[in-house]
């Protein structure tokens, strides 16, 4: 895509999720702050894996610690919700630094093992000092309408995903991806490993915390089933469904991680709810099976057609 | 004037090489473990209870660890998909016994359909990411785990199910010490397992084959190893252990019959497969055991730590392994070539 058609396509969308909130009801308006939600999930996990090659299966864990940040601070301390985000976030980049440590040292399987752990050892945490975070019962927090849930979260993905464009096109998003093609020439080129892996992990501990506070503002409810695997997982399945490595692809698998499970629910085919865990499953084993790149590969094949019978059209290739 | 000869240096192979200084240290490590335990229980009458079914939870941890390290071991991947099917094969059981067949039986027939449902899964899901990156396989592992997990709620209802128990709920006394038999039981049934894999890798050809497809896969395949069908092979054990486990789990009282049960469980074997270093099978018994024995202790022993504080122990645990000793306690450090 030259640079115009681009600018286009992307005030197009822009204009588009501006534009939607007008036509829905304020239930499909929530829907869409939930579709935020996990774009921005998604957008700190692509960071993390598809940019810099590192995996987390515990992301879920990172948007708990940014969902009990904003309600134990808005419930206990009397803060307003919003002002607690940029707080969450810098409470998830710590906390991600901290697991990225590990990482240093530790490649593919064993951290993959390793935030796996975190996903599920979190929400127990939360459990056990039920005091603090409300345990099992969970803290309520003040509800607010479905449009100013939609507006206050696009506004926080659209900044997060101009900063992370920000990041990815200059010398930090160059250093990520020479970390995740292969660390001996990137460190042999004065990339410091250490650094980058726990900043990728870092940024992307920020973006899920971002993530937990706007799901408990858009829940206006936290307990810790809310940050069970299952989050965690979701994420991952977004981010492979929608490509790894592209911006794009995350807006495809928010929307598909969001609008699949209601979308089956409302049509009633087969059992509805307990169907969707089987039926995200294989759709994840066959994308990845067919389409390694996710949406994002299955669009550039779509293109590169498109592409290649308009230019035969108009001079034969030899 | 004298030429210097030219040394040709015979680059020793590892096996000639004789027990380093840290695998002594983690002999005596091991041994002091024991030593404090054997004091413990002659000692305390409950210390050795708490122990028994430490070592009973260790079972089904170490039964489930060396699931993974049998994957692990041959292709690189850790299976995280490995508790999802453990949990599948359980509710097979337990529908068989609803069904009237008597325990044993249901235990035998389980293990056989867990067998070939494990070849099954790996020549349909995971023989065509065979060559693809790590990234890819760990990621068709957890779309298997969504989706095996997500079938069982689907089939059976995530409704609390109760497994029944191979062995009888009396306890048994021995020097004013009570045992539950089943914790006995259940150690004897996972060691059991486990000792028959070793022998079949130790003393028949498939055995050797599969080792060999592990270890040199290239070579294996000149001296005509069906390598890829030695990988399925593998996946059909694993799968067997992780039906044992998983039937041994739900009869126990601290997990109960639904479709996330084995989700903790799975933590707790990858800490025991990581502790006995990822690629050794008797580390990961060693492992299981240790772990189970460990997390028991602190529950009883140390007053913060409660039943939900279980789960992030055994990550701090793990996490101190990975951060202290990345190879585990039987696993070899490695070399990464440039």
């Amino acid at each position: 895509m030259r640079a115009a058609s681009r600018l286009l396509v992307i005030a197009a969308t822009a204009a588009v999720i501006a534009w939607l909130p007008l036509q829905l009801s304020d239930y499909n308006r929530m829907q869409g702050a939930s579709v935020a939600v996990y774009f921005i999930a998604i957008l700190g996990l692509d960071i993390l894996t598809g940019y810099a090659g590192q995996i987390s299966i515990g992301n879920g864990a990172f948007m708990a610690i940014g969902g009990y940040t904003t309600a134990i601070l808005t419930v206990h301390h009397g803060w307003t919700d919003v002002t607690t985000i940029p707080l969450a976030a810098l409470a998830g980049f710590a906390c991600g630094v901290v697991v990225g440590l590990p990482a240093l040292r530790l490649s593919g399987a064993y951290l993959a093992l390793l935030t796996f752990a975190v996903a599920l050892a979190v929400p127990q945490i939360a459990l056990n000092y039920s005091g603090f975070t409300g345990g099992n019962q969970g803290l309520p927090l003040p509800a607010h309408s479905g449009l100013w849930l939609y507006a206050v979260s696009w506004a926080a993905s659209a900044i997060l995903l101009v900063l992370a464009w920000l990041v990815l096109r200059g010398r930090t998003g160059r250093a990520f991806r020479a970390v995740r093609d292969s660390e001996i020439a990137a460190a042999a080129s004065g990339v410091s490993l250490s650094i980058h892996k726990a900043l990728a992990f870092g940024i992307s501990a920020a973006y899920a915390a971002v993530a937990g506070s706007l799901l408990v503002l858009v829940n206006s409810f936290i307990n810790p089933q809310m940050f069970g695997l299952t989050l965690s997982l979701y994420i991952l399945i977004g981010a492979a469904v929608g490509g790894l490595g592209s911006l794009w692809g995350v807006l495809v698998g928010a929307i598909f991680v969001q609008l699949l499970p209601s979308g089956l629910q409302s049509t009633q085919v087969f059992h509805a709810a307990e169907s969707v865990p089987v039926i995200f499953g294989v759709f994840l084993v066959v994308v990845m099976l067919v389409f390694p790149g996710g949406a994002t590969q299955v669009l550039r094949i779509a293109g590169g057609v498109t592409r290649r019978v308009t230019r035969r059209r108009a001079a034969p290739e030899v | 004037m004298t030429v210097a000869k030219p040394t040709l240096e015979i680059p020793r192979s590892p096996l000639h090489r004789l027990p380093g200084g840290s695998q002594v240290i983690v002999a005596a490590f091991l041994l002091a473990g024991c030593v404090f335990l054997a004091i413990g229980s002659a000692r305390s009458a409950l210390f050795a209870q708490e122990t028994v079914s430490g070592l009973a939870s260790g079972g089904i941890y170490a039964s489930l660890a060396v699931a993974l390290v049998l994957i692990y071991r041959a292709t690189e991947v850790v299976n995280f998909s490995q508790g999802a099917i453990a949990t599948f094969t359980t509710y097979v059981a337990w529908q068989l016994m609803q069904w009237g067949i008597s325990y044993w039986p249901a235990f035998v027939l389980t293990l056989a359909l867990a067998f070939v449902g494990g070849i099954a899964l790996e020549r349909v899901a995971i023989r065509p990411v065979e060559r693809a990156s790590q990234l890819t396989v760990v990621i068709v592992s957890i779309g298997l785990l969504i989706a095996i997990e997500g079938a069982v709620g689907w089939i059976w209802s995530s409704q609390i199910r109760f497994m029944p128990s191979a062995f009888p709920i009396h306890p048994i006394h021995l020097g004013g010490v009570s045992f539950s038999l089943e914790d006995v039981g259940t150690i004897g049934v996972t060691i059991g397992a486990v000792v028959l894999l070793w022998a079949f890798f130790r003393f028949t050809k498939i055995g050797l084959a599969m080792r060999a497809s592990a270890t040199h896969p290239d070579a294996a395949r000149l001296v005509g190893v069906r390598v890829s069908w030695m990988l399925a092979l593998g996946w059909g054990f694993a799968a067997v252990l992780g039906a044992v486990s998983g039937m041994l789990a739900a009869a126990s009282p601290s997990v109960l019959l639904q479709p996330s049960m084995m989700d903790g469980v799975l933590i707790y074997a990858f800490a025991a497969a990581v502790l006995g270093g990822l690629e050794s099978p008797a580390g990961a018994v060693v492992g299981g055991l240790a772990i189970g024995v460990t997390l028991n202790l602190l529950a009883s022993y140390v007053g913060f730590v409660t039943p939900q504080l279980l789960l992030p122990a055994a990550f701090v645990l793990m996490l101190g392994i990975l951060l202290i000793k990345p190879s585990g306690l039987f696993g070899r450090p490695k070399v990464r070539k440039v």
